[in-house]
């Protein structure tokens, strides 16, 4: 899932300090789960900001709600109405949410209220790490199923560095090193002999790097217009 | 021969090698350079040209390399994979063959983290590149070199002729996987290795053995990497914070009781220390080097540059041979 943590309020406040009517609108899937950017966590924003405005001597009309998703049209188109009557929309998504809203809302601005970070798990209550660089050419299979793309701090392709000390990386003692993860698990599975293999260097165009990406199911496109004609 | 460089020669000589390093300055001050490469002329048969070493800026490794080799000291060039992609790589390395480099040594560079460790404020912000890693630059120079192509394919007009080195951690972890590091390092067209620091030689042995059993120190010039120890407390801080390096207790011993037979003496607790460092890495250097695959060492004397002399004639391998 897309992970992120909630902005510092004093970053929030300076973006909307400035408006008559606020929004804090939340979305309820990744960013739910992550305690960022909910239902919950917009109710508590929207709190925070009407104290700090008063404290001010403000006045600001800060309401909340959420939708399920922020990234596709049928959860929010039908609070389109409801939402545009606000001058600011803080949106509590994450970056795909701010994106996608900013482009289908007209002339109201909206502003993040989340830092987005990562693809990655949730491997103890209140932990998410990161698993996943979404490059867009998976590995994993060469690589016992561990990302040396995100997980390794140089996205080494070929084996650990120098760096690696007791199974850590050498960034942090907190960062465990993608490689002796790798070689581990590996040898576990008994395809170790497999890491001898020389990786060439990677075609990044199929990553960030290449330009902004865009996935096109033609299958699913056909259908939709069959229905739609249909109807 | 590949590259017609002194390195090349003195190793296919079959006589032990010996490298040094040289740290460009944090300026632009071309003396720095020139004074430490007068240090080491003679007493190696090339010496490493650091390419922002612990990520801080320093004068480029090409262009301190070129005031090196007009001192006429050998350089090797070092290319880390952290600050370029493969664009910027592949026109510099041209570009220092023009300017006469014969030998680059590939690294995958630390991380821009350190460059704060310190004092420093460094760039700990910077964006790092990692567009290819070690094994791969290692894999870009001998095609340039070798099939006179880029890495996509195009022709060169002329090709750069490097002698193509890379860097080794044998006692790094996961220690099981470090001689199919080195493989694949030598797959890939790597000609010399240059090791990460060695004090535990028993450690290292051990590693060398897999290495021969492979056959690698025979498609490889492997030089042990011999840091020089300066005092006790550089020696635990080796051993505790300095990844794929470990130091004995009776090393780090030997140099306490040096520091300790000064008593009060600041200034003689350094000078103890320093000679005692020089007598154990005199030692280290006959200890590597009588050890099978190995076919020379690279010293590195940290900002000690005028210590290199002084052991290089200690460990008889004074005069350096005119190949």
């Amino acid at each position: 899932m897309i992970v992120g943590s909630q902005k510092p309020i004093e970053e929030i406040w300076d973006m909307v300090k400035d408006s008559k009517k606020v929004l804090v609108f939340g979305c309820n899937t990744c960013i739910a789960v992550c305690h960022a950017g909910g239902d919950k966590e917009a109710e508590t924003i929207a709190m925070m900001l009407r104290m700090r405005a008063s404290q001010e001597g403000k006045n600001i009309e800060v309401k909340h709600f959420s939708v399920m998703r922020h990234c596709e049209p049928e959860y929010f188109v039908p609070v389109m109405e409801e939402v545009k009557k606000y001058d600011l929309v803080l949106s509590t998504a994450c970056g795909v949410g701010v994106n996608f809203l900013s482009e289908r809302i007209g002339d109201v601005p909206v502003y993040p209220g989340v830092n987005t970070s990562f693809y990655g798990g949730v491997p103890a209550s209140g932990v998410f790490t990161e698993l996943c660089g979404g490059c867009g050419d998976c590995v994993l299979h060469l690589t016992g199923g561990i990302c040396p793309i995100v997980r390794c701090s140089k996205s080494l392709m070929n084996g650990p560095c120098g760096g690696t000390k007791d199974g850590k990386c050498e960034v942090s003692d907190e960062i465990d090193c993608a490689w002796y993860l790798i070689v581990e698990r590996m040898k576990k599975l008994g395809t170790l002999d497999k890491l001898a293999e020389i990786q060439p260097p990677r075609n990044w165009s199929s990553s960030a790097h290449g330009g902004p990406r865009r996935i096109v199911v033609e299958h699913l496109q056909e259908l939709e217009q069959k229905e739609d004609n249909k109807g | 021969m590949k590259s017609g460089s002194n390195l090349e020669k003195v190793i296919l000589s079959g006589q032990p090698a010996v490298t040094a390093e040289l740290g460009p300055p944090m300026g632009a001050d071309p003396h720095e350079v020139i004074k430490k490469a007068q240090l080491l002329r003679g007493f190696c048969d090339a010496a490493n040209i650091t390419d922002c070493q612990t990520a801080v800026v320093r004068m480029s490794s090409i262009s301190a390399a070129v005031l090196a080799l007009s001192e006429g000291l050998e350089p090797v060039t070092q290319m880390t994979c952290r600050d370029r992609n493969r664009i910027a790589m592949q026109a510099d390395l041209l570009g220092a063959a023009a300017l006469g480099l014969k030998n680059c040594l590939c690294l995958a560079g630390d991380h821009q983290k350190f460059s704060a460790a310190g004092k420093l404020k460094g760039h700990p912000g910077a964006k790092n590149v990692y567009d290819v890693d070690t094994v791969q630059l290692v894999g870009i120079l001998k095609k340039m070199r070798d099939e006179g192509l880029q890495e996509g394919g195009d022709k060169l007009e002329a090709a750069p002729k490097f002698f193509i080195g890379a860097s080794w951690t044998p006692m790094g972890d996961p220690i099981d996987f470090r001689p199919i590091n080195l493989l694949k390092k030598v797959n890939a067209g790597a000609d010399f290795i240059q090791t990460q620091g060695i004090y535990d030689i028993e450690l290292f042995r051990s590693q060398m053995e897999k290495i021969h059993k492979m056959g690698l120190h025979e498609r490889t010039a492997i030089l042990g990497g011999i840091i020089v120890p300066k005092s006790a407390m550089m020696l635990k801080y080796m051993d505790s914070s300095v990844a794929g390096v470990s130091v004995p207790k009776k090393l780090i011993e030997r140099m306490n009781k040096a520091k300790e037979a000064a008593g009060d003496d600041k200034k003689k607790a350094r000078e103890f220390q320093e000679a005692e460092g020089i007598k154990l890495t005199v030692e280290l250097i006959h200890q590597v080097l009588e050890t099978p695959g190995v076919k020379g060492v690279h010293i590195q004397a940290i900002e000690w540059e005028s210590a290199i002399e002084g052991i290089v004639k200690a460990a008889g391998l004074y005069p350096r041979p005119s190949v």
